[in-house]
Order: structure tokens, then sequence, then C-alpha cells
């Protein structure tokens, strides 16, 4: 038998407890098993390790703030702090990833780079690393997000990279998975396939969380530095496939005191028919080559998500958090597209920050959790006390979403 | 002996095997579609069971899943339909089809529901080794189902030979490292499949993906026990409102 995983560490065969795996089809089958035996032993090398470090310190601009929110935190009547991932360069969390894995890329040989990207984030943010090492780029991008993510298109286009629109299924970040993995069929010598989020057969969900996880690992000396705690009370973050929630829980994992709370997104209601809130309306199945939850009809047809955040419009999530889930280890929670316009526009004027859709459904959930509010699902035993210590992962930043921010608003 | 095993009995004969969408092109074709294959020549029929998210397919193949799920096509429907199949088909038929779907289904009443019909065997392309060894392989066996692997040109000799070892009544060697429906790098195809003939497999080996007409037909077979045909077909069904006529009209170019 392999040893067990942890909430941290999936076995050697890519589990978290039930969830994970690489269920692929053969042809794909030699980048994954080149990738998993190999990326342990190429990130931890000290030149990678140093090449790493030092591209965050000086090019992502690492490390990032973490800010006391004191405005948010009166309205609120407790400490909340906000992880500043929207300072990074190309503003977003996403860059901490691919500047890992171009690397990576680099050290396998690979001259050919694909990616999907469903808000864009991610697709800027590979694109912005294959600017940066001189590396041809294919990002894939559902035909429905190019049009309500127009500003990350243009910006993919200037830094060099092709956007090809994926025109099946939902025609949103599902569907640019599935034709960035054919891509990838189609080109097994040269590609390396750079997937954005904690999503994806073995060992794609641990090589993305190590890279994402410098987010919790600032998070513990800051708050170290400027509180004297050695743990926050909560940590949030959105989650869709969950790459900044796996990177804002990671050092958090295996420490039961901090609970971990990651909030979906619920579209139009969870019941309405038109949401993406994969623990609460997801069945165990296999997407995009791992077994974890995922939003199927009874025959087992992925359904088409929704939500006004690109980033969270996915039907399925992470093994790590399905396990998170199952095992209730974090917290899960749900955030309408209204209370979602209605979270960004309060940081915006407490705190003059403007967060992306995504982040505003972390922001959104902190109302559940206000004494005197009325509890969401799942939140009965999670009020604040004045003397709790929250960090939100505030994931990216929402130039991307002003088109959309001003329909609403 | 099985009924796949039959078939591979006369070297000389090339075999044909030639995929369909179930439910496709319209939700009551799948029988006809499957005596129509019989008639006019197939050797096996590969009855591939629709997805949303056909990962290891090409356009033309994603296409008719879509309008098969479109016409209402499911795993219960399709085994009503096949449930008197084996009195007007004699050929071996497999089913294909992503594990998704099959799991919701239920792994073994999956099984059970294949063998009563009828059904020869299975390829799952997204079940892996790991897991087919641990879990699945015993419930397959138990409804003595063959199960079929796919072997790539990246595949390391080692693993054709342990994915061989675990299929039975043939090994599926994929032409290129692509989706469906691609066309194959002929060369390095050449290489891959003289490699596969030369190594001492136990299963005989049919060619798939990118063979589209006879001359790809017959090249393949040069070197392999068999082809099998999907995109194309399902392309000459797709341009014609005659089943039966676009199948006779089909077959009879590559085997001419």
């Amino acid at each position: 038998m392999a040893p067990k995983g942890t909430y941290q560490q999936p076995d050697e065969q890519g589990y978290y407890g039930q969830f994970g795996g690489a269920y692929i089809p053969e042809m794909l089958y030699r980048n994954v098993e080149e990738l998993r035996t190999k990326y342990l032993g190429i990130i931890y090398e000290d030149s990678f390790q140093k090449e790493f470090h030092q591209l965050l310190r000086d090019y992502v601009g690492r490390p990032t703030p973490l800010y006391f929110a004191e405005r948010l935190s009166r309205q609120f009547r407790t400490n909340i702090y906000l992880k500043r991932e929207d300072l990074c360069h190309t503003g977003a969390h996403k860059i901490n990833n691919t500047i890992g894995q171009i690397l990576l890329a680099e050290r396998l040989g690979k001259k050919r780079i694909i990616a999907e990207t469903g808000a864009g984030q991610h697709g800027v943010a590979t694109a912005t690393v294959c600017a940066l090492k001189g590396v041809e780029c294919l990002v894939y991008m559902g035909e429905k997000d190019i049009e309500r993510q127009a500003p990350n298109v243009a910006r993919m286009k200037m830094l060099g990279a092709t956007v090809i629109s994926a025109i099946s299924g939902s025609k949103t970040l599902k569907d640019a998975t599935n034709e960035a993995i054919r891509d990838w069929i189609n080109h097994p010598d040269d590609t390396h396939y750079i997937i954005g989020s904690v999503v994806g057969p073995h060992p794609y969900p641990d090589l993305v969380a190590r890279f994402q996880s410098v987010i919790s690992e600032e998070i513990r000396k800051q708050l170290k530095e400027k509180t004297g705690k050695e743990l926050p009370t909560h940590v949030m973050a959105c989650v869709g496939g969950g790459s900044n929630a796996a990177g804002a829980f990671y050092h958090f994992l295996e420490e039961p005191a901090v609970q971990l709370i990651a909030v979906e997104a619920a579209g139009l209601g969870l019941h309405s028919g038109l949401s993406a809130a994969t623990t609460q309306l997801g069945k165990p199945g296999i997407l995009h080559g791992s077994k974890s939850l995922l939003m199927q009809t009874a025959d087992g047809q992925v359904l088409e998500p929704h939500s006004i955040s690109a980033g969270l419009d996915y039907p399925g999530i992470g093994p790590m958090h399905a396990h998170l889930f199952k095992s209730g280890r974090a917290t899960f929670l749900s955030a309408t597209d209204d209370e979602a316009l209605v979270a960004a526009l309060e940081l915006a004027k407490l705190e003059g920050i403007i967060p992306a859709l995504e982040t505003a459904h972390a922001l959104s959930a902190l109302k559940y959790l206000n004494p005197g509010s009325s509890p969401g699902e799942g939140a009965k035993e999670l009020f604040f006390k004045k003397e709790d210590v929250l960090v939100i992962c505030l994931s990216g930043r929402g130039d991307k979403d002003l088109d959309t921010y001003m329909k609403h608003l | 002996m099985s009924r796949l095993t039959d078939t591979f009995q006369q070297p000389a004969k090339k075999v044909l095997n030639i995929y369909c969408t179930a439910g496709y092109p319209k939700l009551d074709s799948t029988l006809e579609v499957m005596k129509a294959l019989q008639e006019h020549g197939a050797d096996i029929i590969e009855l591939g069971i629709p997805y949303s998210d056909p990962l290891a397919d090409g356009p033309v193949i994603q296409h008719s899943s879509s309008m098969a799920l479109n016409n209402g096509m499911t795993i219960a429907r399709l085994f009503e339909q096949l449930k008197d199949f084996r009195k007007d088909i004699s050929i071996p038929v497999i089913l294909m089809g992503y594990l998704n779907p099959v799991l919701q289904y239920g792994f073994e009443r999956f099984c059970a529901d294949a063998a009563i019909a009828g059904i020869d065997g299975l390829i799952i392309p997204d079940l892996p080794v790991y897991e087919f060894e641990t879990v699945y392989c015993s419930i397959i066996k138990k409804y003595k189902l063959d199960f079929i692997f796919l072997v790539t040109p990246e595949t390391p000799e080692k693993r054709i030979k342990k994915l061989d070892s675990l299929s039975s009544g043939f090994l599926y060697a994929v032409s290129s490292s692509s989706t469906t429906g691609s066309d194959p790098k002929a060369r390095k195809a050449g290489n891959y499949l003289q490699k596969l003939r030369d190594l001492p497999l136990k299963n005989p080996v049919l060619v798939g993906f990118g063979i589209n007409n006879k001359q790809s037909f017959d090249t393949v077979c040069q070197q392999a026990g068999g082809a099998i045909i999907g995109s194309a077909y399902i392309k000459a069904l797709e341009n014609s409102t005659d089943v039966n006529a676009a199948t006779k009209s089909f077959l009879s170019s590559i085997r001419s």
C-alpha cells in the first residue's frame, strides 16, 4: 500500500483521500510520467530555487504586502488582513505558478508552451513568462470568455501569445482546458502544458499547490511580524479550480486551529440551475485527468456551470479541495453573482481597492460570518469574534472586470 | 474462445474495425448503423458512448458525440437499444467510452449489462493502469469481457508489454500521438508499427487514429493485424441521409 497522503501532499498515485490520480489517455502518459518522475527533483534543485525566488522578488514583486484593512475590519467587527496578491506583476497570484512552471519547462527542454485560461489572468501570466524567456506561447480560451475578458485578451496578444478560441461545449474554462489537453496530445515532443490551477492529472495539483504555497509561507511570516501571533484564526479564499486557495491554505493545512474557508461561485443562486458551486452541487467524477467532485448530470455528462466570474466558471474543483471538503477540514461557502458585485463595491469604497470578480466572492462571504447577519449555508458555527484574526487572499485586481462592474453598479 | 479472438484466426485477412457513435446520426440509428457495418464487410464494430468531454477525440467525433447527446443518448438507452442485437449481429462489438459516464452508471452494473447484451469487450481510454489493476480488472473478468488498452509511438517497450499483458482481444496501437481524425505522421508510424510487429505480444495489433482511406488502411495493415477507422466513417455518415448506402459506399472504398 502506498502511504496515505496528507492534506498538503497527495500519496504516490496522486490521491488526496479518495480524490486525485491521473486519469489520462495513453497519449498523455509519457509527458505526465516525465513530469511525475522529475518534478520534485527539479524544483528543489538549488539553482531552480535560486532563480525562482529571485524572479518572485525582482520580477513579480514578492513578498506581496499583508495589509491590515482597518475600515473593513471595523465594518465586520473583527481583524481582517488582506494578502495582496493583486499587487503581483500581471495583477493576480497566477504568476507564482507560471514562473515556476516556465523554469520547469526550460529544464525539461520544452520549447513550446500551451495554457488554458478562464478570466485571462492565467493566460496573461503564462504569456508574460513566455515573453520573459522568449518561448512560443499558445493560450486556449473559451469563446465566451474572450468576449467578457477583452482587456486580458489584448494583453496576451501584446505579450506575443497566440490566443485560440475554444468553441466546443460551453465555450468557457472547461472547454479551453479540453482544447489545451488535445493540443498536448498532438504535440508530445516539444510542448509543456502550464495548467493554471490545482487541477489536472497528478502531479499537476501538487506542483501548482507547491508553487502557490509561497502565499501562505509569506502570510505566516508577515503575521508574526505584524501581530506577534503564530497563526490567524481564519484564512479565506475563493475557489474555482482552487489555486489561490491552495496557496493561501497550504502552510495552515496541518494546523487544525486555523479555520479554512473556501468560497465558491453560486452564480444566480445555488439551486437556480446556473451555478458553479461544485462542492454543493457536484458528485465524485472524473474531469481533466483527475477524480474529484464534479457538476454533472445523472448520466455523467459534465454540466455547464455559470458564474459572473470567468475564473470561477468551472464545473470541477481541485482534488485537494474535494478532500478538504469531504473531510471537513475546510468550510465551503458560496456567493452569488450579485453578492460578489456588492462586495467588490464595498471593498472599493472602504479600502480603495478594486478586487477581481473572483476575489469578490471571497469577500462577500464575510457578511455571513458577521454576528447579527443571517448565516449562509454551512456557516452557523463560524461567526467571528472581535479578537479573531482573519486573512483573506486578495487573489487579483479588478481592472479586467471594469466592464462588468460598470454594467451592474 | 472469444468472438474477438476468433476474428483474428486468419492472419492473411486484415481486420477492419469501424467506430461509430451510439445515437448518431439519430437516436435510433445505432442498430441500423451496426447492421449496415456487418452487411458491408466490417469485421468488428467499436461502438462509442457519447461524452460531453471526449479528451482523446478530434472535432469529427466530438461533433458526433454532442449530436448523439442532443439526440438523448445515454448508457441506459444504449443498453435498451442493444437488448436483442445479437439476433442480427454476429461480429464482435466493443464499447468505447470515457470513464466518468461509466462510473455514474455503476461500473459493475455497466459490465453486467454489457455482458447480458452480448458485448465482447471494452475500451476506456482514460482508465489508468493502476486503477485498472487495483479495482476494475476483477469486475471486467467476472463478466468475461475483453479489455483493450491503447499504446502510442511514445509508449516505452516495457510498458507496451505490460499493456499487452493486461489486454485481451487485441491491442490498440494509436498510429501517431494525436487525437482521433488527425493526419498520422507516416514515417514515425512505420518504425513504430515495425517495432510492435517484432515484439513478442500476446494480442494481435489493430492500428487506429488517422486511418481514413484504402491507402492508409493498406499501409498500416502491412505491419499489423488490421486497422480501426472512426472519423472518416462518421464524416461519410454526416454527408448522407441514407445510412445503408453511405456505409456500403464507404466500406467498399476501403475494401476494394
